[in-house]
């Protein structure tokens, strides 16, 4: 075996290097084009958004070198101290943060500001792949799953206060990552109903929903009383403690979404559920990304071509809702093209955690599939409509430096761990 | 391992949802397809090409046009304004202002409507300066109508504000555009409109405006109207109108050879002038509401009533082609004509031959009702069942053009009816009918209706001695030919050999010392006519006459029809002979005639039957 301390790139997956190249290409290119304006003709214009991108693009890669020259062990060792750091970064926002936006979710340090939410994702994937790893670790006992969602909660919760809860969101990604690894289904399928249960009270309101519950629950109860006769007799109180519980959840939904929730929560989802349509104020981001992905057609409108694009019509397009630029200016070839090329990636990243030896390095490769996956969800499922608005970057494309070196870390780490496989026997 | 597949799993679900969602929005939703409808980010500028003009056959202008000032609103754009200097400049209240605005927002909020339409030029001229107060308001020029010489309305046709339901049909046309409604205008629209210019601009966000929507690739140029001339010769046409003052009825013209109406009037008429501009619909719903005079209705095209004697000219040629007479056939008439045992069954006859053996000529001269009656009933009871010689008879005197709608280019009509065998079935399902039970078709009573310009066109048909051509009211169109179909000869039943006679019997119509048109006899002028009584239910018989001229070589044919004037020669006799003179010669030869009916007025007679019908009521 070769000593790797003279090629820092040896063992690393090339694969996934070109779909990161390609992203980063791409997501610049249409980063260019959605802020281009006749008055920044020159491609290095510092003042220019694109321009900016494309400092943030050349720091990384000396960035990915950095993440390359520390040894795997490295990750390995001190993940609980990045996690610790990371969450006292979180912490420390509430007393130095600059507030953009209506978020206290920014250190400006010399005009730069750098957002450590982003980073903190790479450092809970550690945490997480660090405590799971453990061979004292066991997913099944109630105390060792505590230990796991306090991992996950504590900086979930901080950056839901900044207030920032689409970033916080992401770490509802986790979930695939724990019963990956032996959280027990229900966990998922509990996860599951109540995100069905909640949606469908909205939409029909909690009395129609306790209704159907009811006919539901009811029939359940038939059908163990005529086929499973035995299981009922040992489990009726179990049922009817969920049934309890279910009703429960109903009311709180109810109560969370009319009481809790801010106006512009609940416009966001009654305008998704089509309970209201309002495409002038609230619905307008959403109105005006769908229509202008659909102005595309088939084979788009040409680079620089896309007139809803050139127009500034849609709102912010160049952070969250990029996507519509790619839609527009390469219609439905370009956009399918990008969603493969996610697809691909993530399945990637899932292909390589799970030919790895260390239960250490599967594990965060697992969580940065997950954390790309749960991005590229929520984002593209925003910005075509299908859900309502939660503004969260879509990797590698929307522009902002910390979402890019954020990605890019925590992709990269995996690329390092990747690449000591060889040496982990 | 079942676990590492729910994260594949997802991942690849979630991928075909947003493929599948792409698909649908990119390629198969339509409705965004458009790069200009639904799209906020491209306005349209539509220029108005001008209108086409119209001449009448001698070159004469009829309609031109004058430029107008349209208010139009995008009621998004409208930012908080005041109000009432706005309204007085408009010289509107502010319930109108508030009116309008909704209407407008009820169309569409981001495509521009006319607010107010029609501003004369010198409220133009103080708006222009103040219009940039006003927020979401602009000035379109636009082009209105202008009429040089007050005459023809009811051919000219005016125009009107799209509505709504136009709009859903012809996709071409947007809330507070033009388009012709009636007349000329209407029938000829597309070829006198042209075709609007479109510019597309690119808008930001802000809806300012950015420059030309790609380059203006899609842009085009206004095509301008054609001009067209129309086959009315003014003169006639101003001359009907004026012998037709006071009277209801209608004239309508034509030249045999071409089948081009040289004159249609309907009398009462209106100034078309008075349907243009801001004016317009407050003039047209008094003309509308008019139900006593009904001038919209155009009497010459719409106008249903029995022909009368005129019709007898069919009788006699299909009695001919028919076999069932010769031009030597006589019958004697005893002051009427008895089709049954009762009573009543007698149809009384004036043409005082009392006991002479009437011929066709004679017949036709003196308007013998027996003679026709005889020979109706000779053509029905010809076939087996009376049914079938109905329906001979019924395709004999149906290929003059009457019974069914001309086809033509006016734009408003009417069917007319010609009864045939199943008519009558229908109508004695159980009774085995015969000629006696509609014994009163034979002098054009019964159940037979038609319009003037029926009339006028089987009286050119006569003249062609067996075809016509379909009455129509286009000469010339600027650039391209007229429609195929005007220059189609139409054969009638009847062979030509058959029209001499009848034809003869109609010169002597004025030409024989008892011919019930004597006294209307043109010196040096051959013409053929005949009179008519349609006698109506409601008041006074209606007076029609029926004649061409000269009878060799034939330049015009004309058709008469006034309303409640007694009988034929009272006064559509007189009218029809002063418009072939004045046609023919250019000016007439019988000034005591011409001022009695210049002067002349039914109106006592029509104000009598209004309190006779009030009195019924």
């Amino acid at each position: 075996m070769r000593n790797r301390t003279n090629n820092i790139f040896y063992g690393i997956d090339w694969v996934l290097v070109l779909l990161y190249l390609a992203l980063i290409f791409l997501g610049w290119l249409n980063i260019y084009a959605a802020s281009v304006s006749e008055n920044h003709t020159s491609l290095i214009n510092f003042s220019t958004e694109y321009g900016k991108q494309l400092i943030w693009i050349g720091l990384s890669f000396p960035l990915i070198i950095l993440i390359l020259i520390f040894d795997a062990k490295f990750y390995t060792k001190y993940a609980s101290l990045i996690y610790l750091g990371s969450l006292l970064s979180l912490i420390g926002l509430f007393i130095l943060g600059k507030n953009i936006n209506g978020a206290t979710s920014w250190y400006s340090i010399g005009g730069i500001s750098i957002q450590p939410s982003e980073f903190a994702k790479a450092a809970t994937a550690l945490a997480i792949a660090k405590l799971v790893s453990d061979k004292q670790f066991n997913l099944k006992k109630l105390n060792t799953q505590f230990q796991a969602f306090l991992i996950l909660f504590l900086p979930a919760i901080l950056i839901t206060l900044q207030p920032d809860p689409g970033s916080a969101l992401v770490y509802t990604a986790f979930i695939f990552v724990l019963y990956r690894e032996g959280l027990p289904l229900y966990y998922v399928l509990l996860g599951f109903i109540s995100a069905t249960l909640f949606v469908i009270t909205l939409y029909f309101g909690y009395k129609l929903t306790l209704l159907a519950s009811l006919i539901v629950f009811s029939i359940i109860i038939l059908y163990f009383v005529f086929y499973r006769t035995k299981a009922l007799k040992r489990g009726w109180l179990r049922l009817v403690g969920i049934y309890l519980i279910a009703i429960f959840y109903i009311f709180s939904v109810d109560f969370v979404f009319n009481h809790v929730f801010e106006q512009r929560h609940r416009d966001r989802f009654n305008i998704l559920l089509g309970k209201t349509t309002d495409i002038k104020s609230i619905g307008y981001n959403t109105n005006q990304s769908v229509t202008t992905i659909a102005s595309g057609g088939f084979f788009g409108k040409g680079f620089l071509q896309g007139e809803r694009t050139q127009g500034n019509f849609v709102p912010e397009q160049q952070t969250d809702y990029i996507f519509s630029t790619v839609g527009e200016e390469w219609g439905f070839v370009g956009s399918a093209t990008v969603i493969l090329l996610f697809v691909v990636f993530c399945l990637r990243i899932i292909h390589i955690a799970e030919r790895q030896k260390s239960k250490f390095s599967r594990i965060y490769g697992y969580s940065i599939a997950s954390i790309f996956f749960m991005h590229f969800t929520i984002n593209i499922g925003m910005v075509t409509g299908l859900l309502p608005t939660i503004g969260i970057p879509l990797p590698f494309f929307s522009y902002g430096g910390s979402a890019l070196w954020g990605f890019t870390v925590l992709l990269f780490i995996f690329i390092r761990l990747d690449a000591n496989r060889t040496n982990e026997w | 391992m079942k676990r590492k597949g729910l994260l594949y799993f997802s991942i690849i679900l979630i991928g075909c949802v947003f493929l599948i969602r792409l698909f649908y929005l990119q390629v198969l939703d339509n409705a965004y397809h458009n790069p200009i409808k639904n799209n906020s980010a491209v306005k349209v500028k539509y220029s108005y090409p001008e209108r086409g003009y119209i001449y009448d056959r001698n070159g004469v202008l009829l309609v031109a046009n004058q430029l107008s000032y349209d208010i139009m609103v995008i009621p998004r754009e409208v930012k908080p304004l005041d109000t009432i200097e706005f309204c007085s400049l408009l010289k509107i209240t502010k319930k109108d202002f508030i009116k309008k605005l909704n209407r407008a927002k009820h169309y569409s909020t981001r495509i521009p409507s006319t607010f107010l339409a029609q501003v004369s030029k010198n409220d133009y001229a103080y708006l222009q300066e103040k219009m940039y107060k006003f927020k979401g308001f602009y000035i379109q020029k636009r082009s209105l109508r202008e009429y040089p010489i007050n005459s023809a309305p009811n051919v000219l046709g005016y125009i009107s504000e799209v509505n709504e339901n136009i709009i859903k049909k012809k996709s071409y046309y947007q809330l507070g555009e033009l388009i012709g409604t009636a007349g000329v205008e209407k029938t000829y629209e597309n070829v006198l409109r042209g075709t609007k210019g479109v510019q597309f601009i690119q808008r930001n966000r802000f809806n300012k405006e950015v420059g030309s929507y790609k380059n203006g690739i899609y842009d085009t140029l206004p095509i301008p109207g054609k001009d067209i001339n129309i086959t009315i010769d003014t003169k006639l046409q101003q001359y009907g109108e004026a012998l037709m003052k006071n009277k209801r009825g209608g004239i309508v013209a034509i030249e045999p050879a071409t089948g081009e109406i040289l004159a249609l009037v309907s009398s009462p008429t209106y100034n078309p002038n008075l349907m243009v501009g801001r004016d317009r619909s407050k003039y047209f719903t008094k003309l509308y509401l008019d139900t006593i005079n009904k001038p919209l209705l155009d009497r010459g095209l719409q106008a249903l009533y029995p022909p009368g004697s005129p019709f007898k000219i069919m009788i006699a040629l299909a009695g001919l082609q028919e076999g069932v007479i010769t031009p030597a056939s006589t019958v004697r008439c005893f002051g009427g004509y008895r089709y049954g045992n009762r009573k009543n069954a007698f149809m009384s006859c004036h043409c005082s031959t009392h006991g002479s053996p009437v011929n066709l000529d004679k017949a036709i001269y003196r308007s013998c009702n027996t003679y026709f009656a005889t020979t109706y009933r000779k053509i029905i009871e010809k076939y087996p069942t009376s049914a079938e010689g109905m329906d001979a008879w019924n395709k004999d005197i149906t290929s003059f053009g009457l019974g069914k709608f001309l086809n033509n280019d006016l734009s408003v009509g009417k069917r007319g009816l010609i009864p045939n065998g199943n008519y009558y079935n229908k109508w004695y399902p159980n009774v085995r009918w015969t000629a006696t039970y509609n014994i009163s078709n034979a002098i054009g009573q019964g159940e037979i209706l038609t319009t003037p310009i029926q009339l006028a066109n089987m009286t050119a048909a006569v003249a062609n001695r067996g075809f016509y051509y379909t009455p129509h009211i286009i000469k010339k169109i600027q650039g391209t030919t007229i429609p195929e179909k005007f220059k189609k000869i139409h054969k009638t039943a009847i062979d030509k050999k058959y029209f001499e006679p009848v034809i003869n019997g109609l010169f002597n119509v004025f030409e024989k010392k008892h011919g019930t048109a004597h006294s209307s006899r043109v010196n040096g002028i051959e013409i053929c006519g005949k009179t008519g009584t349609s006698q109506n239910p409601h008041g006074q018989d209606h007076s029609i006459f029926i004649a061409f001229a000269p009878k060799d070589n034939p330049k015009i044919a004309i058709a008469v029809f006034v309303e409640n004037g007694y009988w034929g020669s009272r006064w559509a006799g007189p009218i029809a002979t002063l418009m072939i003179e004045k046609y023919l010669k250019g000016k007439t030869s019988r000034p005591y005639l011409e001022n009695r009916m210049l002067t002349g007025s039914l109106q006592d007679e029509y104000d009598k039957q209004l309190i006779e019908e009030e009195n019924e009521k």
